[in-house]
C-alpha cells in the first residue's frame, strides 16, 4: 500500500498546493501553523472538499471518488461521535453502511472496543465518555472498516495533559497495528515526534519542508520549524565561513558553505554577558532583552537586537546578570556551535 | 398599569375557554358522538389532517433541507414563500389553491387534461388546503433543526461509508427527531382546525368534505348548539394535547 498525493484546493483566502507521499505502514505528520492547511488537506484527501491534481492510494486514482467510496478512516478532531448511538453502535456504523447485519456489526465492533480497552463502555452514550474514552471509540470507529487510509486531525488536541500522554502512547501503539497509511495532523511538536515515521511542514497551504524527523530537527529550513524544534534560525548570504544575516551583523560557523544559506544554533549555545567579552568568541551581538520565560529548570530568553535570538540560560544567571525586559545585553555563540546550509 | 392589562389579557384567553368547558353537555356527549354525521366528519378530519402531515412531510422537510442547506439566489424569497400561509387569510388561501388547482386553475387545467385529476370539492382537495396552511409550522421547525444540526455528524457518517439514504436514516433523522416531531405535531394541529381555506376549496359536502371543523359550523347554523359544543370541546382536548406534548421544546423557552 502507498499513498502518492499532488493536490490543489482553494478555500476562502487559502491556496492549498501540497504534496505528500507514504508507503504501507507509515505514519505521516504535517505540522504547521493555525491556517496553514492541514485541515484542508485532510478533508481533500477524505472527499469532504473537491480537489485538483491527483489522489493515488494503492495504485488507484481516487481524486474523484465520492467520500463514502474511498477506503478512508477519518478521527475528527473533537471526535464527532453519533450523539443518538451508544459507542458500540458508533463502532458498527461504518460495517452497517457497508450491509453487514446488525449482529455481525456488533461482534466487530465489541472487538475493536476491547482492543483500545472500552469493552465495558460499549453500551455508554457519547456524553457519558471522557475526552480519552471518546478520542480511542473514534479511533476505533475509524479502524473497524479496515480503512487504507487513516486520516487523524489533531487526535490529542481536545484531551488535558494527563489523558494526553497515556493517550498518546496508546495511539501510537493502534497506529503501528494499523497496515495501510496513516496522515496525522497536529501543531503540537511532541505529538508530531512521537507519531512521525515522515513529517511534512505545511505553511501558508504549501509544503516547505519534508523529511524524517532527524532531517528536519537537524536542518530546519522555516521559522515555524525552528521554533517547533526550539531552535535559533536565521538566513543570510555566505562568503568563506562568514554569513552576513544583515547589514550590521555577520556570523561565523566553521561549516564552509558559499551562497544563500540557513543559519541554525541552539538557544543553550548562546553565552549572556553585560559587558562586552573579551576573546574566543567570534560571534557577538548587542541585543535587549524583549522576554522571559521559564521552561523547565531553565529560563529561555528573547532577544531582540541586530540578531534576534532566543537563549537558554540558567534562574542564577538571570539573577546574577539582572537580566529583565529592556535590559541591553551581549549575546555570544561558539563558531563551531553554528551550523550553516545552503538554501 | 402593566399588570390589569396582563390580567384582561389572560382573561380574554381564559373566559372562552371557560364558557366552553362550562356550557359543554357532558351527558350528552355520548350521544353527539355516536351521531352519523358527526362520525363521518370526526373519520374524513383524521384522514385529511394526517394526509395533509403526511403530504407536507414529503415536500416540507426537503424544502426545509435545501432552505438550510444550501446556498442560491432567491433563497430568502423561497423562505419568505414558505411562510405566506402563515399570514394569508385561510379564505384567501382557499381561493387561491381555486386558481391554481381549481379545474380552469394554472396547474388544475393541466391536471384534469392530462391526468383526469379534480382536486377542487374532493377529499384529495381537503388534504391539499390543511397541508397549504399547515406546511410552514414544519418549514420552520425543521428548517431550524437541519441548519442546527453539526456538519460534522454528515461528514463522519460519510467517511464510513454512508451514502444519501443512510445519511438521512441513520444520522439526519434520528439526530434531529425532537424537533421534526414537534413541527410534525404542529403541522396536524393546524390541519386538524383547518376551516376557511377548506371550505372554499374543498366545499362542504357531508360524507366527503365536510371535516369536524366545518361539521361544527354546520352544527352551529342548523341550531344544534349542543353538538357544536361537544365537537368544539372535543378540538380543545385535542390542542391541549399538542401543548402539553411539545411544553419542553418550541413554546415555552425559558
Amino acid at each position: 500500500m502507498s499513498l502518492d498525493v499532488d493536490l490543489r484546493v482553494e478555500l476562502g483566502g487559502l491556496r492549498l498546493d501540497a504534496q505528500l507521499h507514504a508507503a504501507a505502514g507509515e505514519t505521516v505528520v504535517v505540522v504547521g501553523p493555525n491556517g496553514a492547511g492541514k485541515t484542508t488537506l485532510l478533508r481533500a484527501l477524505a472527499g469532504l472538499l473537491p480537489a485538483d491534481g491527483r489522489i493515488v492510494l494503492d495504485g488507484d486514482d481516487i481524486t474523484a471518488v465520492p467520500a463514502e467510496a474511498r477506503s478512508v478512516g477519518y478521527v475528527f478532531q473533537d471526535h464527532a461521535l453519533f450523539p443518538h448511538l451508544s459507542a458500540r453502535d458508533n463502532v458498527a456504523f461504518g460495517l452497517r453502511c457497508r450491509g453487514r447485519s446488525r449482529r455481525d456489526a456488533r461482534v466487530v465492533a465489541d472487538r475493536w472496543l476491547a482492543r483500545v480497552g472500552l469493552a465495558e463502555h460499549a453500551a455508554a452514550r457519547p456524553g457519558e465518555l471522557s475526552g480519552g474514552q471518546a478520542q480511542r471509540v473514534a479511533l476505533a470507529r475509524a479502524l473497524a472498516v479496515e480503512p487504507r487510509l487513516l486520516l487523524l486531525d489533531e487526535p490529542l488536541s481536545a484531551l488535558d495533559a494527563t489523558t494526553r500522554a497515556v493517550t498518546r502512547r496508546d495511539l501510537v501503539r493502534h497506529l503501528a497495528d494499523h497496515d495501510g497509511v496513516r496522515v496525522v495532523v497536529t501543531h503540537d511538536p511532541l505529538d508530531a515526534l512521537a507519531m512521525a515515521d515522515h513529517l511534512v511542514v505545511l505553511e501558508a497551504g504549501r509544503v516547505v519542508q519534508a523529511g524524517s524527523a532527524e532531517e528536519i530537527r537537524v536542518r530546519p529550513r522555516s521559522r515555524y520549524v525552528a521554533d517547533l524544534i526550539g531552535v535559533n534560525l536565521l538566513r543570510g548570504h555566505a562568503e568563506r565561513g562568514v554569513v552576513r544575516v544583515r547589514d550590521d551583523a555577520v556570523v561565523v560557523s566553521a561549516d564552509e558553505v558559499d551562497g544563500a544559506v540557513f543559519v541554525v544554533f541552539h538557544p543553550h549555545a548562546v553565552a549572556l554577558h553585560r559587558a562586552r567579552p573579551e576573546g574566543t568568541p567570534r560571534n557577538v551581538w548587542p541585543g535587549t532583552v524583549a522576554a522571559l520565560d521559564l521552561d523547565g529548570g531553565r529560563v529561555r530568553v528573547t532577544l531582540e537586537g541586530p540578531v534576534r535570538l532566543s537563549a537558554d540560560v540558567t534562574p542564577a544567571a538571570v539573577t546574577a546578570l539582572g537580566l529583565a525586559p529592556g535590559v541591553g545585553v551581549w549575546a555570544s555563540v561558539k563558531a563551531t556551535e553554528v551550523a550553516v546550509y545552503a538554501e | 398599569m402593566a399588570v390589569p392589562l396582563a390580567a384582561l389579557g389572560a382573561l380574554l384567553l381564559a373566559l372562552p375557554v371557560l364558557g366552553l368547558l362550562w356550557r359543554a353537555p357532558w351527558s350528552a356527549a355520548w350521544d353527539v358522538l355516536g351521531d352519523d354525521a358527526v362520525r363521518t366528519a370526526l373519520r374524513l378530519s383524521l384522514v385529511a389532517s394526517l394526509g395533509a402531515t403526511a403530504l407536507a412531510a414529503v415536500v416540507g422537510l426537503p424544502l426545509a433541507w435545501v432552505l438550510a442547506r444550501h446556498e442560491f439566489p432567491g433563497r430568502r424569497a423561497v423562505r419568505a414563500l414558505a411562510l405566506v400561509p402563515l399570514v394569508l387569510p385561510p379564505v384567501v388561501g382557499g381561493v387561491a389553491l381555486l386558481l391554481a388547482f381549481g379545474r380552469r386553475g394554472l396547474l388544475g387545467q393541466w391536471l384534469d387534461q392530462w391526468f383526469g385529476i379534480t382536486l377542487p370539492f374532493t377529499l384529495a382537495g381537503a388534504v391539499v388546503a390543511e397541508a397549504f396552511v399547515a406546511l410552514p409550522f414544519l418549514v420552520l421547525t425543521a428548517e431550524a433543526a437541519f441548519r442546527n444540526l453539526d456538519t460534522r455528524y454528515e461528514e463522519a457518517a460519510r467517511t464510513l461509508g454512508a451514502g444519501p439514504a443512510a445519511l438521512v436514516w441513520r444520522v439526519v433523522v434520528p439526530l434531529t427527531w425532537p424537533s421534526l416531531a414537534a413541527g410534525l405535531t404542529l403541522a396536524w394541529a393546524r390541519a386538524l382546525g383547518e376551516f376557511g381555506a377548506t371550505i372554499t376549496f374543498a366545499g362542504s359536502a357531508p360524507g366527503r368534505t365536510t371535516t369536524v371543523p366545518l361539521q361544527v359550523y354546520i352544527l352551529l347554523e342548523s341550531g344544534r348548539l349542543e353538538g357544536a359544543i361537544v365537537l368544539s370541546v372535543l378540538l380543545l382536548i385535542v390542542s391541549v394535547g399538542v401543548l402539553v406534548a411539545l411544553r419542553d421544546r418550541w413554546l415555552f423557552t425559558r
